[in-house]
């Protein structure tokens, strides 16, 4: 991978991999150290702490960013404060033509942006170049598009009186980035934020803090100054004093429920309102007669099921319960499994590389873990359920094998996210069994129905206690498709103009044409 | 208490510490006070526990204390419980920051959980206190 005695064109080595970020002809540099991006400009810490970053490719550390602490938090938010004034009140037409901007920028350093956050999480390059970085550019530009194209509303109460309502936005809001999809959780964050007219103070997950670095950089010169700040940092220090810090508007939060119960906490200390999505165990179910016919749709229906590796599963909506109807089990896991061997598992940069490295080293120890209490409930371990060794200099990575477990649904393995690279697969009877068992989760974040038949797809779609449902198709996430949780896979939701909303305060000004007086006094 | 799932009188543990563990967490309560666990659930860290200064995380009334873990107290969601009750779990220590909001055990380590499927005995023994 290292291109010391290798030709490099455009940024890749012979073998076809890109050379890895900081060494000679990589697309991405690396500067040793990172501060954080406040008010436009590169903050060095207060306290002068720094923490490593650790590529989970290698599993070695391969720069520094910030340890920051709330004296940190606290410039950050008197940055945005700063701002929220001139934000607030710039046109549409302005606010819209930033985030394009924000966008055109991003897309022009599209390949620099994938191997950076392929290196800063693991996942294969093929990934970050053709979803997570095009997804981002493309939800600045549906979100500069659904401000302008935002109305608000008013209504005549009677011939003399009119309310109106108005948007507002909220100021400035604290917003918590997950570390499966660094770069695009954080377009799906800044994006309504700063098109609703509000500056964001940003917490990159700890494991991830780099990439999005690399984002500011692209882009600092074309958000105004203190829009965007980034703080980098455990979350246990600023993470709580970002969420429960009076001077935010809003918290906007992606992660596991405990987290998510305290930001509310915290939210409900100040009065003011959370966005959170906490995960979920998603099902994604097979009907018989996707095995009617051997056909193109059956070929998509197989990839559908292994779509579980997507992101070696580290994925809130990784379909990772699989209930297929028993008459078709046999020989339609014959085919997944077939699929599944032929996953390439290898250097994260190569773009044939289909399943990357996991994210940390607590990640795997995680997966390995839930295999093994899998093993002790006794599910049958079909395919994988070890470690990957790829070698070299990969050794030390965080490589995992795609696994798939059969057992049933009151297992651990069933009723909890591993966000690994991990299937649990069961069998259903028939539309009342799937339902049964789709439902029998305290999530509801994703699912997934495969079947010929349009009727039974509808039914399915309703019954299931999701906030998204896909039909004959998985892990799509296109602008424009709201995305949230039942249960206790969180409160709100992303991806859609109503987080202008969300990211909004409703004005009414209620007013009298009328010049009489209502005679009371 | 010891990884075997029972002290010395047989009483079969839902929670139990490691060696380890329960030296961080001595380490942590003569740093910084009294702590408690909270085992979370879903996305990113989920199934972590989650270690917090004593009284930062306000229990729920559906929450269920699981047991002590070196003095502080251990919970769960109800709803995760039901779905949890027929493991023991056994916190350990691992290496690396610990993420979420948690804190950590110790410089560059975090809690973790692992789990022990109750035998049928230690089963009935729950079933029966």
């Amino acid at each position: 991978m290292t291109a010391t005695n290798e030709t490099v064109t455009a940024g890749k080595t012979e073998s076809g991999a890109f050379v890895a970020p900081g060494q000679p002809g990589s697309v991405v540099d690396v500067k040793p150290r990172y501060e954080n991006f406040i008010g436009g400009r590169w903050v060095a810490p207060v306290r002068g702490q720094y923490m490593k970053d650790i590529s989970p490719v290698t599993g070695r550390p391969f720069t520094e960013v910030a340890k920051s602490t709330p004296e940190d938090v606290e410039l950050a938010l008197d940055a945005a404060h700063a701002a929220k004034g001139a934000w607030g009140e710039a046109s549409l037409a302005e606010r819209a033509a930033v985030l394009n901007a924000i966008a055109d920028a991003i897309e022009a350093h599209l390949t620099m942006l994938a191997v950076a956050e392929t290196w800063d999480n693991g996942k294969p390059v093929r990934e970050t170049l053709g979803a997570d970085i095009p997804l981002a550019v493309d939800h600045f530009r549906y979100f500069a598009g659904a401000t302008r194209s935002l109305e608000g509303r008013s209504t005549e109460i009677d011939k003399d009186t009119v309310a109106y309502h108005f948007h507002e936005p909220l100021g400035v809001v604290g917003q918590i980035i997950p570390f499966n999809f660094p770069l695009l959780m954080a377009a799906w964050k800044i994006a309504p934020a700063l098109a609703a007219g509000n500056c964001t103070v940003v917490k990159p997950a700890s494991p991830t803090p780099w990439s999005i670095l690399k984002l500011a950089e692209v882009i600092q010169d074309i958000v105004p100054l203190g829009v965007l700040n980034i703080v980098t940092g455990p979350g246990g220090e600023i993470g709580k004093a970002l969420a429960s810090s009076p001077r935010i508007a809003k918290i906007g939060f992606t992660g596991e429920t405990t987290t998510g119960r305290l930001i509310m906490q915290y939210a409900a200390e100040n009065l003011i309102p959370s966005t959170v999505e906490l995960g979920g165990k998603s099902p994604n179910i097979f009907f018989a007669d996707v095995m009617d016919q051997d056909d193109e749709f059956l070929d998509k229906a197989i990839e559908g099921l292994v779509l579980y590796a997507f992101n070696k599963g580290e994925v809130c909506t990784c379909p990772s319960r699989a209930l297929i109807q028993e008459s078709i089990y046999d020989k339609f896991m014959t085919r997944c499994l077939d699929r599944i061997r032929k996953i390439t598992q290898g250097n994260p940069l190569d773009p044939t590389t289909m399943m990357g490295a996991q994210n940390s080293a607590q990640q795997l120890e995680k997966i390995t873990g839930y295999v093994d209490i899998g093993r002790q409930e006794g599910a049958e371990v079909l395919i994988g359920g070890e470690r990957t060794d790829i070698g070299g200099e990969f050794k030390d990575g965080y490589y995992y094998e795609p696994t798939v477990l059969k057992g049933h649904n009151d297992m651990r393995v069933f009723q909890e996210e591993i966000f690994g690279p991990v299937l649990a697969v069961t069998t259903f009877t028939d539309e009342a069994d799937a339902v049964r068992i789709a439902n029998d989760t305290l999530y509801g974040l994703g699912a997934g129905v495969w079947t010929r038949n349009g009727n039974l797809a509808y039914r399915m779609g309703r019954a299931i206690k999701a906030g998204r449902v896909w039909t004959n198709c998985y892990h799509l996430y296109p602008a424009g498709a709201a995305f949230g949780g039942y249960k206790i896979s969180g409160v709100g939701r992303e991806n859609h103009q109503m987080m202008l909303e969300h990211y909004s305060q409703t004005k009414n000004l209620l007013v009298s044409y009328s010049t009489k007086p209502l005679g009371l006094f | 208490m010891d990884e075997s799932g029972t002290d010395e009188q047989g009483v079969v543990a839902r929670v139990v510490a490691t060696p380890a563990a329960l030296e961080a967490i001595a380490q942590l309560v003569v740093e910084r006070g009294p702590v408690m666990f909270f085992q979370s659930g879903g996305c990113c860290d989920g199934s972590l526990p989650m270690c917090f200064a004593d009284g930062e995380f306000v229990i729920g009334s559906h929450d269920v204390l699981l047991g002590e873990v070196g003095g502080c107290p251990f919970y769960i969601d109800a709803r995760q419980y039901q779905v949890w009750k027929h493991t023991q779990l056994i916190l350990d220590i691992g290496i690396g920051e610990p993420e979420g909001f948690s804190l950590a055990a110790g410089e560059d380590r975090h809690f973790l959980i692992r789990s022990k499927v109750f035998t049928a005995a230690e089963q009935a023994v729950l079933e029966g206190s």
